[in-house]
């Protein structure tokens, strides 16, 4: 083997460690939804190309409300699903769209667009 | 500057609306069309650089141009910079979406179908520029031909595809903005002592409606003058118009035929019952198919590891391939980034369902959930409720059967009298059997009722008994003359009353709950579509097995108290079917959500039923057995979708890393990588559409 080959084979196999790495085992803290007037812990989601913050702290036990609002016209994201709360909502370009929900126990949801492209996770913590 | 305000009048498919003028600004069918316009924009600039790209990429092989652009001259070199620029425009214009959506996912630790593209298409496009302006860093001449081709051509197709896939998309949710499309916009309502024309989003509860011949009900009501038929087909999917009059129930957004009517308001606005079907039907195509959760999971991991695959596949063919080393291991790299379709694998189940539930609601058919969707495809059983699902839930007087020297008109016009004031559900069947016979019932001077066993009445000096036979023998009358027609009736699945006038035993009443005209067509149908038909019902055994026999059920559970029926049900699970049942959705409610899958039938306006898992807005069981056959279809779609979707990825993924190469020197070009990656996602999208030609005509051949 040559050094060139070497030298391709050892940066080759590091950016696939890589790539595995910075998509699969880093987990982004998240933000903790804030709790409004109405009791509800509510936290606004951007979605374009991705949903900002894409991960969701709440307490268990007490109703939140997500804003999602569009800022792309791709057809990916006109949906938002949240399967294991059985809510899903249409999301037109530049409208703030509300989906409420009571997490009753601790654990961990996902949201996602209906391809399931788009993904963000809600942490339900003990209250 | 116009202000918008977001509407939740429906809560299913939100639409922004300018406040001055109420016309939506935005919606998904508007983002839809827009989203097409711009994409076809791109694709027509893509395909406009990509010609000339292709043709000027290899001009050593077209015979004109060999000699103009010889291999290694300047005016070679210039072109290929000209091209340079033109694809970068090509990128920026047409592929922007590509970098600017990888950005944002990768921001999002997250990677897609953009971020496969970009990266292919960017590496082309470095490389061949790479190559163009230092051409010395690459040790052998023919390393430095460039690849523009792939850039421009790759970026068109795939914007095509997109812009196929966004077209494809709007058609599987026709069926939810065809009912959009249904809601009136204005209702003739009386307001004082005149009829004035207002929005709908004015009328309230209590309103009296005027509909003239001809024209939409605009909100859900009871009739309460005037008769006429209403062709309620987009509604419940019964293509004959119903007959109302006073008393009945009419439903928003059905037709109005040749008479007139008025009636009063009892649902507005987002709880009319086609608000309510949109708003089901949006949850229900939004939700997701069990087995989708497992794709969910698969889609998770699948566009990293062909990021990874393709850095691997660099590597082997640097390491291992053939010279130029680094030309074809680019390649390889480029081509398994660009075949990889994420789309198809995560668009496989929503766009059949999509489909599928819209489908369903064409026919007046609500499915709830993708759960509710697989689940039905399972079935191995159906519970039916006998009343209200197999028979009208409606008893009628069927015959009357009068003894020596009485008229069979004075015994029903005796026991009409006699029944006038109870309550027994019989009773109403008795006197409205003599009306409908145009017979008077008088008022009883007296009147007495002995719970469970029958009714004594004095009309003038007569007395008259109506009851079971030992009510009469206790009362003197001697009615064993009557014994064989009685027994002869309860064989046909009626029930006999006994009447007595002046002590004597006059004959026999018949009522029975009739059968609905299609039941026994429709449970062959049901047993065609392999499903083992069990009818439960609170009747006795000789009068359940009556009617079992006479529409064909397989199995009767006779004598069920209402409360009892969802532990039947449960009894039947545990025998190790899987168990649907078709109840109305009210007494039957703990059944219905016992059942693997429960059906609401004959909902009426309240459609959305909560122990039920399917609804069915007309009263037909026929509903059922195209509730069965739509699943069933959706469901077969589903598979065929992500079985294509499997299949595509996990051939083409190897081809484009280049294992034939070794056997056949076969290596795919990343051009026609982008063309099959296009083609699999909107062959996905068109498989999913194909569900709309399913004809429920196919169930009964």
């Amino acid at each position: 083997m040559t050094l060139d080959q070497i030298l391709v084979t050892v940066v080759g196999l590091a950016a696939a460690g890589g790539v595995a790495w910075f998509f699969w085992f880093k987990r982004a803290a998240g933000v903790r939804a804030s709790i409004v007037s109405d009791g509800f812990q509510e936290v606004m989601i951007l979605v374009k190309g991705g949903y900002t913050p894409d991960t969701i702290r709440v307490t268990a036990g007490r109703p939140v409300r997500l804003l999602f609002r569009r800022e792309e016209t791709a057809a990916c994201s006109e949906q938002v699903v949240l399967p294991d709360f059985d809510r899903s909502a249409a999301l037109p370009t530049g409208a703030v769209v509300p989906v409420e929900f009571l997490p009753a126990e601790p654990g961990e949801h996902q949201f996602t667009c209906q391809m399931g492209m788009l993904r963000g996770r809600i942490v339900v913590e003990a209250a | 500057m116009t202000s918008a305000t977001h509407t939740r009048a429906i809560d299913g498919p939100a639409a922004v609306l300018d406040t001055a003028t109420m016309t939506p600004i935005s919606s998904p069918a508007i983002d839809r069309r827009a989203e097409y316009r711009a994409l076809m924009r791109k694709w027509w600039f893509g395909a406009a650089v990509g010609v000339p790209t292709m043709v000027l990429s290899y001009p050593w092989l077209v015979p004109g141009l060999r000699d103009v652009f010889p291999r290694g001259s300047d005016q070679l070199w210039w072109l290929w910079v000209a091209m340079g620029v033109a694809s970068l425009a090509v990128i920026i214009y047409s592929g922007n979406q590509f970098f600017s959506g990888a950005w944002e996912a990768l921001k999002h630790r997250s990677a897609n179908m953009h971020t496969l593209i970009a990266v292919g298409t960017g590496t082309a496009w470095i490389y061949s520029t790479i190559a163009l302006l230092f051409p010395q860093l690459f040790p052998s001449a023919e390393m430095t031909d460039v690849y523009y081709d792939v850039t421009v051509v790759v970026t068109a197709l795939v914007v095509l595809g997109m812009a196929m896939e966004v077209k494809a998309r709007g058609r599987t949710s026709e069926a939810i903005e065809k009912l959009i499309g249904l809601q009136p916009k204005t209702a003739r309502v009386v307001r004082g002592a005149s009829e004035v024309e207002i929005p709908i989003d004015e009328v309230i509860v209590g309103d009296v409606v005027v509909v003239r011949p001809g024209s939409k009900i605009p909100v859900d009501g009871v009739v309460t003058e005037g008769a006429s038929a209403v062709d309620e087909s987009m509604i419940t999917g019964e293509s004959m118009p119903v007959a109302k009059g006073a008393g009945d129930e009419v439903i928003g957004a059905t037709m109005n035929t040749t008479g007139s009517l008025r009636f009063r308001a009892t649902k507005v606005g987002a709880d009319t019952a086609l608000a309510t079907i949109i708003r089901m039907v949006g949850d229900a195509q939004a939700s997701k198919v069990p087995i989708q959760r497992i794709v969910d999971v698969v889609s998770g991991y699948f566009t990293p590891a062909v990021v990874i695959l393709s850095i691997l596949g660099f590597v082997i063919w640097y390491d291992f391939g053939p010279a130029p080393a680094f030309t074809y291991a680019t390649i390889v790299a480029v081509t398994t980034l660009i075949i990889a379709c994420p789309c198809a694998l995560g668009m496989a189940t929503p766009m059949s369902l999509t489909t599928g539930v819209g489908l369903a609601a064409s026919h007046g058919i609500l499915i709830r959930s993708g759960d509710a969707l697989q689940a039905a495809k399972k079935l191995d059983m159906i519970v039916l409720d006998k009343t209200g699902t197999i028979t009208l839930g409606k008893p009628a007087v069927t015959d009357v059967v009068p003894s020596e020297g009485f008229a069979a008109d004075d015994i029903l016009a005796a026991a009409a009298a006699a029944e006038r004031d109870s309550e027994h559900p019989l009773a109403a069947a008795i006197v409205e059997g003599a009306m409908e016979r145009g017979l008077t019932a008088v008022t009883p001077d007296g009147f007495e009722a002995v719970p469970g066993h029958g009714i004594r009445a004095r009309i003038g000096a007569e007395t008259i008994l109506v009851g079971k036979r030992a009510f009469l023998e206790a009362a003197g009358v001697h009615a064993g003359a009557l014994e064989a027609d009685a027994l002869r009736l309860a064989d046909e699945g009626k029930t006999a009353v006994y009447v007595a006038i002046a002590g004597r035993a006059a004959g026999l009443i018949a009522i029975a709950d009739p059968v609905k005209p299609d039941s026994a067509e429709a449970i062959a149908a049901l047993r065609r579509l392999g499903l083992q038909v069990v009818m439960i019902t609170g009747d006795n055994q000789r009068t359940a097995d009556a009617i079992a026999r006479r529409v064909g059920v397989d199995r009767v559970l006779a004598e069920v108290l209402p409360q009892d029926k969802a532990l039947e049900v449960r009894k039947l699970q545990l025998e190790g079917r899987t168990v649907a049942m078709v109840g109305d959705g009210i007494n039957d409610a703990p059944a219905l959500a016992q059942a693997d899958v429960g059906f609401a039938i004959g909902t009426g306006t309240d459609v959305a039923i909560e122990a039920s898992d399917i609804t069915l807005i007309s009263g037909s069981l026929r509903g059922v057995v195209a509730a069965i056959a739509i699943s069933r279809a959706t469901m077969r779609n589903v598979y065929q979708n992500l079985f294509g979707a499997f299949v595509y990825n996990g051939l083409g993924l190897p081809i484009a890393l280049g294992v034939l190469y070794p056997f056949f020197g076969l290596l795919l070009s990343p051009i026609l990588a982008a063309l099959a990656m296009s083609f699999s996602s909107v062959t996905v999208i068109s498989n999913a559409n194909r569900l709309k030609r399913f004809r429920l005509q196919e169930v009964h051949a």
